[in-house]
């Protein structure tokens, strides 16, 4: 490497397909499926029949005017399908309905990302490759399933101002958490109802120009999109080190080999040919349109945080995590309502939703939808009110915060009332009088070693102390009376 | 009712007739099925054995009382045979059928047959079909127009009652004018296109071509409405009501000076002036207008449909349906084969003509410059209809002419629509009676209105009709041999 070694920024923007969980097809009467049985969804519209004609789902179109004013977009008063030509079995009519120069939405932001246009089309037909490669190439033979031909799409694309991987993967997370709000889409990576291009370039730093972009295809999780711009990032930044060019081209991100592949060069693109679709009239939206999107409009993750900070009065990452994950939201909110004495601090409750009951239910994956039905509080046994009680009976110090986990964990598995639990098991935290000294005492005689470690200036030496007073309390002792008294009887 | 009486009626008379108890549906089908079967004009490219048993509704108890009926083989029918006069259609047969159809069966009309046409409706003489070219029943050395040349030629060797035809830039109109019959081109949008194997979409239009014009009046009735399936249908205003106009008394006709000079023949222009002359008779007032830009209707045309019927015809690709090459090695081995053997050299022409158009740095320059054509054409006839109520051209500018005369030079064929592609471009509605002979050949007479004034054009066309009494019956006569 020279000793004049530039350094290369990444500069990423994201192109996302959102599957509108509409309960028909874009442009026919089909239903939407997902597992069905191959070709069950299918009409002479979705599958290209001579003679047949596209009509614009209304409901889709309501969907992403939604969508544009969750992004802060400019809303077209009217917007213009096109045709994208080209030829692929996937695609029966030989082209794709889709927007072009006259898109649904314009501009607006999310976060400190900006979105440069948010449009809706037609999803293609899935095929499938019978034989070795599980490509088109060199397979024994190709299948199509057109269920999801047709299935309507928002494509939202963003302004390259995404620097890294990792931004790309929390952004996106909240773009989902964003749309799941607002119900448009099930959002789910898996299912392919969201998925995600990336194009990226990289340039010195300090320069504003924009380098050589490619296009990172198809990655099928956030994980995946995360560490494939880092990949791509490293090549290109590899490439021009060492004094090569970036070829703009479509590159394929294998997550097993971490290997990037070309699919296709500039050279290869295709001319799409675009032109006014003939077969549908220009999208108007009307006043009534305008006025029903913004009725159906839920409280957006980026509102909701801002609530939660200043009004609730959550710490600002509280605030986030909650107000992120709508099912915690909502979890949280549910339980800061309920009536319960003692009523529970609300950053308190917020710290055991977030925290050990998100723990204890499998947690958020980031890559499913909200973890999965595991990890969502409200589908499990603990009731919202249950945990509010739980939560006040630790904070006013009724309980200890280690039996307030031991009720968590009887919660979970078999749900019930947190108080009848507390006294069945006998957990009501000890005071600090002559019972509990005389355990401590007794700790630290069976622990003569850590104790003198303790006194010798080692504070983290009182582990096995503190466990065994646990241990003999069987948790109902206060941690913090615990250590108090340690302190104290030795002396410090 | 013996046959000969029968195959002199109209359509509108014989559901009359039907209603009186003097001719039975099953009659008039089983005589029209056997006539057809003795095409010798290559009318048809399949022919119903025998008129639907299923039908719930006894036929003669319906608007149309089981009249047969003739269609051009691009409309769908369920499980018959729509192949758009291509190869690569060959024995294709549709789950379902096109609206207009269904329409008109539902208000009683029973399917005859499917006629012959120009490939995907592209041409002006019925050359283009892979199932063969149709002959004129007036001459069968000559072509009956197109491209729903097997329709008209149907109709006037008197095969068919009446026939369903579509009209892009003057398939409806030209191969009526040519075979001396009524064809009528409505309002775009006032039929549904759902159904119609699509050439150019935004110009596609399905309309009724027929013996005399109360037919097209009454079929027209049963096509027209809003469809939910078709985007781009609209509700027509008003019932189409059966004309009975005598005169045209008040009525002002424009005759555009760039339609009706120039390039028109002499035998032709002769019989349209004559026309003229018999709607002033009847009250008409003649006006000269100007559509300045219609002069350039055509070239804006052969961008335009091009460019829609290069994306309208990407579908047929061997993956779903119609034929597919066989043995490819390759995805693009096996597209390229396929449409190399199913398209015909015109349909290859004008996709290779719309392609480039619509190619990346050419748009604006070819497609783009030719909707604005389109847009001044539609203002040029806005203007007109400000100063007169319709405009009067020939439809044709020649009479029929000898088959291969015109197909190794495609734009002397493109020449046959100069008079009835601004019409298409603007979406305005417009029909084609048969006004007189030239040289032994019908000559066409077209009528334009503003847009859902299809009931006026039918009046006054009605009116004329009365004067003019043409006499289309040698067509029937020599057509087919004469009745079975």
């Amino acid at each position: 490497m020279s000793a004049a070694a530039v350094e290369y920024e990444p500069v990423i923007g994201l192109e996302i397909h959102v599957q509108l969980a509409t309960r028909t097809k874009m442009f026919c009467g089909c239903e939407l499926s997902f597992g069905d049985p191959p070709n069950t969804h299918t009409c002479p519209v979705c599958l290209g029949l001579p003679g047949s004609l596209p009509v614009a789902n209304a409901r889709a179109v309501h969907f992403g005017l939604m969508i544009g004013m969750a992004l802060g977009c400019e809303l077209a008063p009217r917007s213009i399908f096109h045709r994208k030509n080209y030829f692929y079995p996937d695609l029966p009519k030989g082209y794709q309905i889709s927007q072009y120069d006259e898109p649904l939405c314009s501009g607006g932001h999310l976060g400190d990302v900006r979105i440069h246009r948010v449009h809706l089309e037609e999803d293609a037909a899935k095929l499938v490759h019978v034989g070795a490669s599980g490509r088109i190439h060199g397979s024994d033979a190709s299948i199509v399933d057109f269920n999801r031909g047709g299935t309507p799409l928002a494509e939202i694309v963003t302004e390259p101002d995404l620097r890294s991987g990792e931004q790309a993967r929390e952004w996106l997370t909240l773009l989902r958490t964003t749309l799941r709000q607002l119900g448009v889409s099930d959002v789910n990576m898996e299912e392919g109802s969201l998925r995600c291009d990336a194009n990226i370039s990289v340039r010195p730093v300090g320069t504003q120009a924009l380098g050589v972009k490619t296009e990172l295809k198809n990655m099928n999780s956030f994980r995946f999109i995360e560490r494939g711009i880092r990949a791509e990032v490293s090549r290109q930044q590899k490439l021009l080190g060492e004094g090569g060019q970036v070829v703009q081209e479509t590159l394929h991100f294998d997550p097993a080999s971490e290997r990037i592949t070309s699919l296709r060069s500039k050279e290869e693109a295709h001319d799409y040919r675009y032109f006014p679709e003939p077969d549908l009239l220009p999208v108007a939206i009307e006043q009534a349109m305008l006025e029903e999107a913004r009725a159906a409009m839920p409280e957006l993750p980026a509102a909701r945080a801002q609530r939660l900070e200043q009004e609730v009065g959550l710490s600002s990452d509280s605030a986030h995590q909650l107000a992120f994950r709508a099912d915690l939201g909502d979890y949280f909110e549910a339980a800061l309502s309920a009536k319960v004495d003692p009523a529970p601090p609300a950053q308190a409750l917020a710290n055991w939703v977030a925290g050990d009951l998100v723990g204890r239910l499998g947690g958020d994956d980031g890559e499913g939808a909200g973890g999965g039905a595991g990890g969502d509080p409200n589908h499990s046994r603990v009731q919202a009110s249950a945990l509010a009680a739980l939560v006040g009976l630790v904070s006013a110090k009724r309980i200890s915060v280690g039996a307030g986990r031991q009720v968590l964990d009887r919660l979970v598995a078999e749900g019930g009332d947190p108080l009848a639990i507390v006294q069945s098991e006998g957990l009501e935290a000890m005071d600090g009088g002559e019972d509990l000294s005389a355990i401590v005492a007794a700790a630290l005689t069976a622990n003569a070693d850590a104790a003198e470690r303790v006194r010798g200036g080692n504070a983290k030496a009182i582990g096995p102390i503190i466990g065994h007073v646990m241990r003999e309390t069987k948790g109902r002792a206060d941690g913090g009376e615990v250590t108090r008294l340690v302190n104290e009887q030795l002396g410090l | 009712m013996n046959n000969t009486d029968i195959f002199d009626l109209s359509s509108a008379q014989a559901v009359a007739a039907i209603d009186a108890g003097t001719l039975s549906s099953g009659e008039l089908f089983d005589a029209y099925r056997a006539r057809a079967s003795n095409d010798e004009l290559n009318c048809f490219t399949w022919l119903a054995e025998q008129a639907p048993k299923d039908a719930t509704t006894p036929p003669s108890q319906s608007p149309l009382n089981g009249v047969p009926l003739a269609v051009k083989d691009l409309f769908c029918t369920e499980g018959v045979p729509s192949q758009s006069g291509s190869r690569i259609l060959e024995g294709y047969r549709p789950p379902y059928t096109a609206t207009a159809v269904a329409r008109l069966e539902e208000a009683g009309a029973t399917l005859l047959g499917k006629t012959n046409q120009d490939e995907f409706a592209m041409g002006s003489s019925t050359e283009n079909s892979a199932y063969g070219p149709v002959r004129n029943p007036w001459d069968p050395e000559r072509v009956p127009g197109g491209s729903s040349g097997g329709s008209a030629a149907a109709v006037a060797a008197g095969l068919a009652p009446w026939a369903l035809g579509t009209d892009t830039g003057g398939s409806i109109r030209q191969p009526a004018a040519l075979c001396g019959i009524v064809g009528l081109k409505p309002t775009y949008g006032a039929v549904s296109r759902y159904g119609m194997i699509a050439f150019a979409s935004s110009l596609d239009q399905a309309g009724p071509l027929t013996r005399d014009v109360t037919d097209a009046a009454l079929m027209l009735r049963h096509m027209v409405g809003r469809d939910p399936r078709d985007a781009t249908s609209l509700q027509f205003p008003e019932e189409v009501s059966l004309p009975s106009a005598e005169r045209l008394d008040g009525v002002r006709l424009g005759v555009p000076q760039e339609l009706t000079g120039e390039g028109i023949e002499g035998g032709v222009l002769e019989a349209f002036q004559a026309t003229l002359a018999r709607a002033e008779e009847l009250g008409a007032q003649v006006h000269s207008v100007q559509l300045p830009h219609a002069p350039h209707a055509l070239s804006a045309y052969y961008i335009l449909a091009p460019a829609e019927c290069s994306s309208n015809l990407a579908r047929f690709d061997g993956v779903r349906y119609g034929a597919r090459a066989q043995d490819a090695h390759d995805l693009l081995d096996m597209y390229t084969r396929t449409r190399h053997d199913g398209f015909g050299a015109e349909v290859k022409r004008r996709i290779m003509l719309g392609t480039y158009a619509l190619s990346s740095g050419y748009y604006d320059a070819y497609y783009g410059r030719a909707q604005r054509v389109r847009t001044k054409i539609a203002e040029d006839f806005k203007a007109a209809f400000a100063e007169v109520d319709l405009i009067v051209t020939p439809t044709a500018p020649t009479v029929a002419f000898r088959l291969g005369e015109k197909t190794a030079d495609p734009w002397s064929m493109y020449l046959n629509d100069y008079c009835t592609v601004p019409m298409s471009l603007a979406g305005i509605p417009a029909i084609s009676i048969p006004c007189g002979l030239s040289e032994g050949l019908p000559v066409g007479f077209q009528i334009a209105g503003p847009v859902f004034s299809e009931n006026r054009l039918l009046d006054a066309a009605y009116a004329l009709e009365q004067v003019l009494g043409f006499d289309g019956s040698p067509a029937r006569v020599s057509g087919a041999g004469g009745p079975a």
